[in-house]
């Protein structure tokens, strides 16, 4: 074989090995959303969504189970999210360039990839063992370190593409900072700012191993915070792994919801920054 | 010239200092988390760490009703499972963004983008339950007995496709591990490869090598730092993933040769054995394992970020 032919069947050789990589990642994406939806879809049913976890062996739904998830989510977001856009507004505005701002951009994206289960002891050490008991608030708390990281991200990086023109015409007009930072460079961040949120959203409300000792889990009603409270990915944990038919075909369709929920979550932020982009793009 | 009421000026500095003093607060509750996460970890496995000392991460045995334990079993499943994963996961990481960033229709490469960075979004639970009901069934039907009939008998890897075919194990953990931390190594590499000069690349193709040729000869070396720094990134995930590996691993403290065995890692012990642990030392030792996966991450998570950042500037200050 002459050298250039050597040459072009090597480019021919890597360069359908990097389809079949491609092609591998789609299909994996395509066999778990399969099984989701085929598995899922059978237990689909009302029940679900207004009967309580059932013990083994007999039929129900996972209503306690989804409301605690949405209500440790939503303190998640109410509680990290504040701190999350705060201190990134910190990093944008008044430490830009300060060497305290470097470290603690570092640490942020330390913690961005930090195993949660790690955050879920934290919560454990501090919480748990000092009030004595599980409790839904140590797992709203878990979530919440989880989520100050993903907020503070976007909310410095998209304070940083407000054009500095605006913050000059602000300050030039006699405002502090503060004033501008409220009615200038929020409002002008805003959906970036929200993107942030549906991430962190999207982000904490599949996490299982921070709640397994923080929140635990309750196989009955219940709205006390101060209490142990059912939530979707522990119930799916606990259901999948036990031998009963009905706690198994229950653990599929909570992750099919709750896939579908962080799925809706995630794409509405793409579609967002998409649309901000675009708007950005066509020079406003 | 009165326009400024000195009154407001005043009421516009205190909320200047109320709304500086708040963001910086939060800023620092970032650094007190972190610090938080440290010193209640070491707290937490004083008791552990000060009664088995060094022998701790030594030792193999994992006994709850003799209060024995040793982290070896764990920190070994982690260390093999994460490096399995990526020896998968990189090669095909690099092919993807190579696809993307190269080859790819410009039509497709937002909707296949987008598809690898929803592989990212579902959580790992959900990875957790596909393993352990879709996967393992497949492999220990027809994976595994084709590996332990063709390649057990080989001398030199023979040992590690030795025994039955479970299922589970450190293998099928490995593969899950390595779907799970796919789209991070690939979507890292193609912001990577996108940070290329455009310039470099046509002199390459100008000199009239091969797509393959400027890949490798251009690309991989003007983005080597990034790459490492996205690998580094999915060993930090892979090392700390919990539930996907918990399914599927078998949980088994025992050190066995053949990868189709049964393991365990330092976060599925912790994930499977935390809230059933009775007795101080037992709850000591497991967070003594969660301090281990903890300094573990920081450093590699620490490195990758480092070289990532580094590579940030860089490209800044050429742009």
């Amino acid at each position: 074989m002459s050298r250039r032919s050597l040459r072009k069947f090597k480019n021919g050789v890597f360069l359908t090995l990097s389809l079949f990589a491609t092609l591998t990642g789609l299909a994996c994406l395509a066999a778990i959303l399969w099984t989701l939806l085929s598995h899922g879809l059978a237990g689909m049913s009302w029940h679900l969504f207004t009967q309580m976890t059932p013990p083994p062996g007999s039929s129900g739904g996972l209503l306690n189970a989804i409301y605690g998830s949405a209500v440790m989510t939503l303190l998640g977001i109410l509680i990290g999210s504040p701190i999350g856009v705060l201190a990134g507004t910190y990093l944008a505005e008044y430490g830009r360039s300060s060497r305290l701002s470097a470290v603690i951009r570092f640490i942020n994206d330390v913690l961005l990839s930090a195993p949660s289960i790690i955050i879920g002891l934290f919560i454990y050490e501090i919480v748990v063992v000092r009030m004595g008991h599980f409790s839904a608030f140590a797992g709203a708390l878990a979530l919440a370190v989880l989520a100050i990281p993903v907020t503070l991200r976007t909310t410095e990086d998209m304070l940083n593409l407000v054009p500095s023109g605006m913050k000059d015409s602000s300050a030039a007009l006699g405002a502090y900072p503060w004033r501008t930072t409220l009615s200038v460079l929020y409002p002008a961040a805003r959906s970036g700012i929200v993107t942030g949120l549906l991430l962190a959203i999207s982000r904490i409300s599949g996490e299982t191993a921070p709640l397994l000792f923080t929140a635990l889990n309750n196989q009955f009603w219940s709205t006390d915070l101060d209490g142990p409270m059912a939530n979707l990915p522990v119930v799916i944990f606990q259901f999948a792994l036990s031998p009963y038919k009905e706690w198994q075909d229950l653990a599929w369709a909570g992750a099919l919801i709750i896939t579908a929920t962080i799925l809706v979550f995630s794409i509405s932020a793409r579609v967002l920054l998409a649309l901000l982009q675009a708007e950005r793009g066509s020079g406003r | 010239m009165a326009i400024i009421d000195p009154r407001h000026a005043a009421r516009q500095l205190v909320f200047e200092r109320i709304f500086r003093g708040a963001t910086l607060s939060a800023a620092i509750l970032v650094l007190a988390v972190l610090g938080g996460v440290g010193v209640s970890l070491v707290h937490g496995a004083w008791p552990a760490v000060s009664h088995f000392k060094l022998a701790f991460i030594t030792r193999e045995v994992w006994n709850p009703v003799t209060d024995q334990f040793g982290a070896l079993g764990p920190i070994y499943g982690t260390v093999v499972t994460s490096l399995l994963a990526m020896l998968l996961a990189v090669p095909t990481g690099f092919g993807i963004a190579l696809f993307l960033t190269e080859l790819c229709p410009p039509l497709l490469k937002r909707p296949i983008g987008v598809a690898v960075e929803l592989l990212a979004a579902v959580p790992s639970i959900i990875f957790g339950i596909w393993g352990l009901f879709v996967l393992a069934p497949v492999l220990q039907r027809h994976v595994q007995p084709w590996l332990i009939s063709h390649l057990g008998h080989l001398p030199g890897i023979g040992p590690l496709f030795k025994g039955p075919p479970f299922g589970i194990g450190i293998f099928t953990a490995s593969l899950v591990l390595a779907i799970m931390v796919l789209p991070f190594i690939a979507a890292t590499m193609r912001d990577v490869f996108d940070t290329v000069p455009p310039m470099l690349k046509e002199s390459g193709y100008g000199l009239g090598a091969t797509t393959w040729e400027v890949i490798w000869n251009v690309v991989v070396p003007h983005s080597r730092v990034g790459i490492v720094g996205g690998v580094m990134l999915g060993l930090g995930r892979a090392l700390g993933e919990t539930m996907a590996v918990t399914f599927v691993i078998g949980n088994s403290h025992r050190i066995s040769a053949s990868i189709l065995a049964p393991g365990t890692t330092i976060s599925s012990a912790i994930a499977n054995e935390f809230t059933e642990a009775v007795g101080d030392l037992y709850t000591s030792s497991l967070i003594a394992l969660g301090l281990l996966l903890f300094l573990i991450t920081f450093a590699v998570i620490a490195a990758a970020q480092a070289m990532l950042s580094r590579l940030e500037r860089r490209s800044g200050a050429v742009a």
